[in-house]
């Protein structure tokens, strides 16, 4: 036990060290781009002066380390730095996208767990019967389809021939909470992999656990089947689950992009994918800061979750 | 035209546009036209509809939902680049005069304008017109507003447009007149007053924020990167909207602007592809409209190095060229053939130049001619614009044909234009609608800043000069249709079709025009709109 209390220590001191990787690697990757954001911004209209004349009211002429040391020095007092392109400050840009994203990636993330246990468990319990086998043949499937064909189905189907739902976030201005209706098919599309995926890692789990000494131990003591099931099988079952999990968080950042593209949502995927076209670096430095930190800070409680729920398992920082 | 969409890769369906609508050369473009030494006027654009459209009703809000960047979170019309930008601009601001569907100048802030004897200074007089805020609209202005944009500390779009002019011995001559003092003869001056970008903003306005201008509508409420609000200016001076609110929706994918359409969550949609206008059309659900040339589409040869230096090469590049076939490939039948020259249907084109057609027995000859039989080229492109990929692919098999290996060589979207202007030999290029002297002046003369075909020719600019020169303009029409007949026969666009621009509606929407090329006066102008 007592070497186990070093490890939740180490691991929460490699965090810092990733995010600090992360944002300097994202910086070099942008830089790596070709062009940056002076010729972006000059479009089909490359008149070479024009671009010289941009790049030094941007401050690009300036050497790469110059920039990010001037970066991390504005960081350090709190200060994210303002837009290239629209001269806005970035903390204001994040600010305006983050609510909608974290709505979206929030409903998600609190459905997937109940839905994805559930069917999981579902699953293993009827192990090799039709319910089992219509799980696993279901979420085989809808795992197979990309995000936004399956976004353009939905939307086709139920908002455009059964008009049940509203096709896109038009109108809303990113308050989604006020809409529910807008929010189901973006949600539908962004669970729709996780959800597949995670159910399948609990079903295995589970079947693994009921298998398992302990669970015939359990047996043996008179509980009841499902006594058994949700206190003692499941805890096991969900350790590689929640490791899962956290990887789902990270994708939904991903997922995000092709959700807010497909259904106007004016979010940070919005923010990236504009960002990343204009080569405006603050905004991009910005976001991987904020994405940054969340990954590691998920993956980081994913970790220790997972210390607690099964301490024999190996965690893999 | 522009540049549409995120670029990620969401799918099949995101063929190739690009995010940002360009106004220009990649997009639709514009800058300045040419006109007569008077005021110009043009027939107002066809307006869609049944023929019984009726009167116009006064009232309700129109939204309105365009591809959108992350540029367009200002609303300083000097900094417009996308097409959205600018239909944002026009609503709230009022140019000295704008592009009829021929793009000859017609005008609006300016009533009418004069030149000297010599073409190099011209009298402006403005109609009477308010600001938003009650202030009349004057000389000063004006003034003010060409100044920022030429202002040599930034980069507005505007600024080569308005470098013919002498700002310092520009001057305010009385406050409806201004009098502008040009660098050199210049005929088509009213081009500028056209340009694109050329807004005319308060005098000492800096900040827009909270935009005012002398447009049709005012400004209600912005939400950068989401939606600006409008509402109809009563005291506008060609009569006020007849909405009560107009609402710009920024939706970068071509299917969510679709789709909200379809869901009634917008009533007008800029830039479908031609495939979604196929599969609406007449379908009774949506109104699809398509505005006729307003792309050009082809592929740029720079003339200075081989194999391109030698004409005969060039001449049998546009003889491989199956026009029908690129148009039918690559804009999915949306548009019509080009004859190798910019500005088909605009004033000045040279329209009695035979149709160019494939002949791949003549190009094969001119070929063996250079000495440049078996050829292998390597052609630029990017999906920096719809259908850039798609034709470079037709073009490479046309080229086969003629025995001409075309290695396709796919680069970056966001700084194709900036790679294209100086490196290779052979690329994918687009233009948006801007008169044929803007075309000229801007990409053929020895000097110009976007001379993607490196055509400099001392006989060719003094050309240029000669019709900037000329008052008469039937004379300038002969001089134009020289310099065309040069261009056809030896220059180094190869311009194979001319795209439209397709834009859909809900069915109860009135007044939209569709005899309007993007980027002229009627296209995008939700003043004359209204819901039936």
């Amino acid at each position: 036990m007592s070497a186990d209390r070093g490890r939740p220590a180490r691991r929460l001191l490699l965090g810092p060290v990733q995010i600090a990787a992360v944002v300097v690697l994202i910086f070099a990757l942008t830089e790596a781009l070709p062009g940056d954001a002076a010729v972006a911004l000059a479009g089909d209209q490359p008149d070479p002066e024009r671009i010289a004349r941009i790049r030094e009211s941007m401050g690009l002429d300036r050497s790469v380390g110059g920039r990010l040391g001037a970066w991390i020095e504005r960081l350090a007092h709190g200060d994210l730095g303002t837009s290239l392109v629209s001269g806005r400050p970035v903390a204001d840009l994040l600010a305006d996208g983050f609510g909608p994203t974290l709505v979206l990636a929030g409903v998600t993330v609190v459905l997937l767990v109940p839905l994805s246990v559930g069917l999981g468990v579902l699953a293993a319990r009827r192990e090799g019967g039709p319910v089992d086998r219509l799980i696993s043949a279901l979420t085989a499937a809808v795992h197979a389809v990309p995000e936004f064909a399956l976004g353009v189905l939905l939307v086709t189907l139920f908002a455009l021939e059964l008009r049940w739902l509203p096709p896109t976030a038009v109108g809303t201005d990113g308050d989604l909470l006020g809409r529910p209706a807008v929010l189901v098919l973006p949600v539908v599309v962004l669970l729709s992999r996780p959800v597949c995926t995670i159910a399948r890692l609990v079903r295995a789990g589970m079947i693994e656990a009921m298998a398992s000494p302990y669970v015939a131990h359990a047996r043996r003591q008179g509980l009841s089947g499902a006594r058994v099931c949700w206190t003692h099988a499941l805890p096991n079952a969900l350790a590689p689950a929640s490791q899962q999990l956290a990887r789902t968080c990270d994708w939904l950042l991903g997922g995000v992009i092709v959700v807010e593209a497909l259904f106007v949502i004016p979010g940070l995927g919005t923010v990236l994918v504009d960002a990343v076209a204009a080569r405006d670096i603050p905004v991009i430095q910005g976001l991987a800061l904020v994405f940054g930190v969340v990954t590691v800070s998920v993956n980081l409680v994913a970790d220790l979750v997972t210390l607690r729920l099964a301490p024999r398992v190996e965690v893999a920082a | 035209m522009s540049r549409i969409h995120p670029r990620i890769p969401l799918g099949a369906s995101r063929a190739g546009t690009s995010r940002r609508a360009f106004l220009t050369a990649g997009g639709v473009a514009a800058l300045t036209l040419a006109v007569g030494c008077t005021g110009g006027t043009a027939e107002p654009g066809a307006r869609a509809g049944t023929p019984g459209e009726g009167t116009p009703r006064r009232g309700g809000r129109l939204r309105a939902a365009f591809p959108g960047g992350g540029a367009n979170e200002t609303l300083d019309p000097h900094l417009a680049n996308l097409f959205v930008d600018v239909a944002r601009a026009k609503a709230l601001f009022d140019k000295l005069a704008d592009y009829g569907a021929d793009l000859a100048p017609v005008p609006r802030l300016a009533a009418g304008w004069e030149p000297n004897a010599t073409l190099d200074t011209w009298r402006v007089r403005l109609r009477p017109a308010t600001f938003h805020d009650g202030r009349p609209v004057t000389a000063e202005d004006v003034l003010y507003s060409f100044r920022r944009i030429a202002d040599p500390a930034r980069a507005f779009r505007a600024k080569a447009a308005l470098e013919s002019i002498d700002h310092a011995a520009s001057r305010v001559v009385d406050p409806a007149t201004v009098e502008f003092r040009l660098k050199l003869p210049y005929a088509e001056f009213p081009n500028v007053l056209a340009a694109f970008g050329a807004y005319i903003v308060p005098a000492g306005a800096d900040s827009f924020e909270r935009p005012v201008g002398s447009g049709p509508f005012v400004f209600g409420s912005f939400k950068p990167g989401s939606s600006l609000l409008l509402r109809r200016n009563d005291g506008y001076w060609d009569g006020g909207p007849h909405l009560d609110e107009l609402e710009f929706v920024i939706a970068g994918e071509e299917s969510a602007r679709t789709n909200a359409l379809l869901g009634g969550q917008v009533e007008y949609a800029h830039e479908l592809n031609p495939a979604t206008a196929r599969v609406h059309e007449g379908r009774g659900r949506i109104t699809v409209l398509r505005l006729r040339n307003s792309a050009m589409q082809g592929f740029v040869m720079k003339t200075d190095r081989p194999p391109f230096d030698d004409r005969r090469v060039r001449q049998a590049f546009c003889l491989i060229a199956d026009r029908r076939e690129l148009v039918d490939g690559a804009l999915s039948g949306a548009g019509e053939v080009g004859n190798d020259l910019f500005g088909k249907g605009y004033r000045y084109y040279a329209a009695s130049l035979p149709q160019r057609t494939q002949d791949l027995a003549r190009a094969r000859a001119l070929l063996r001619e250079a000495g440049a039989e078996g050829l292998t080229v390597t052609l630029d492109t990017a999906p920096a614009a719809t259908g850039f990929v798609e034709a470079a692919g037709i073009f490479k098999e046309q080229a086969a044909k003629a025995g001409v290996t075309v290695q396709v060589r796919i680069g970056n979207k966001d700084t194709y234009w900036k790679d294209i202007l100086t490196s290779g030999t052979l690329a994918s290029y687009r233009s948006g609608a801007m008169p044929i002297e803007s075309h000229v002046s801007q990409r053929l003369l020895t000097g110009s800043t976007t001379n993607a075909t490196h055509w400099r020719d001392r006989d060719f600019d003094e050309l240029y000069r000669q019709i900037q020169s000329t008052p008469d303009e039937a004379s300038r029409t002969a001089l134009y249709e020289r310099m065309q007949r040069r261009l056809h026969d030896e220059g180094g666009f190869l311009i194979w079709g001319f795209a439209d621009w397709i834009v859909a509606t809900a069915n109860r929407v009135r007044g939209v025009a569709t005899n309007a090329p993007a980027n002229t006066l009627d296209w995008a102008r939700f003043d004359k709109v209204w819901l039936g």
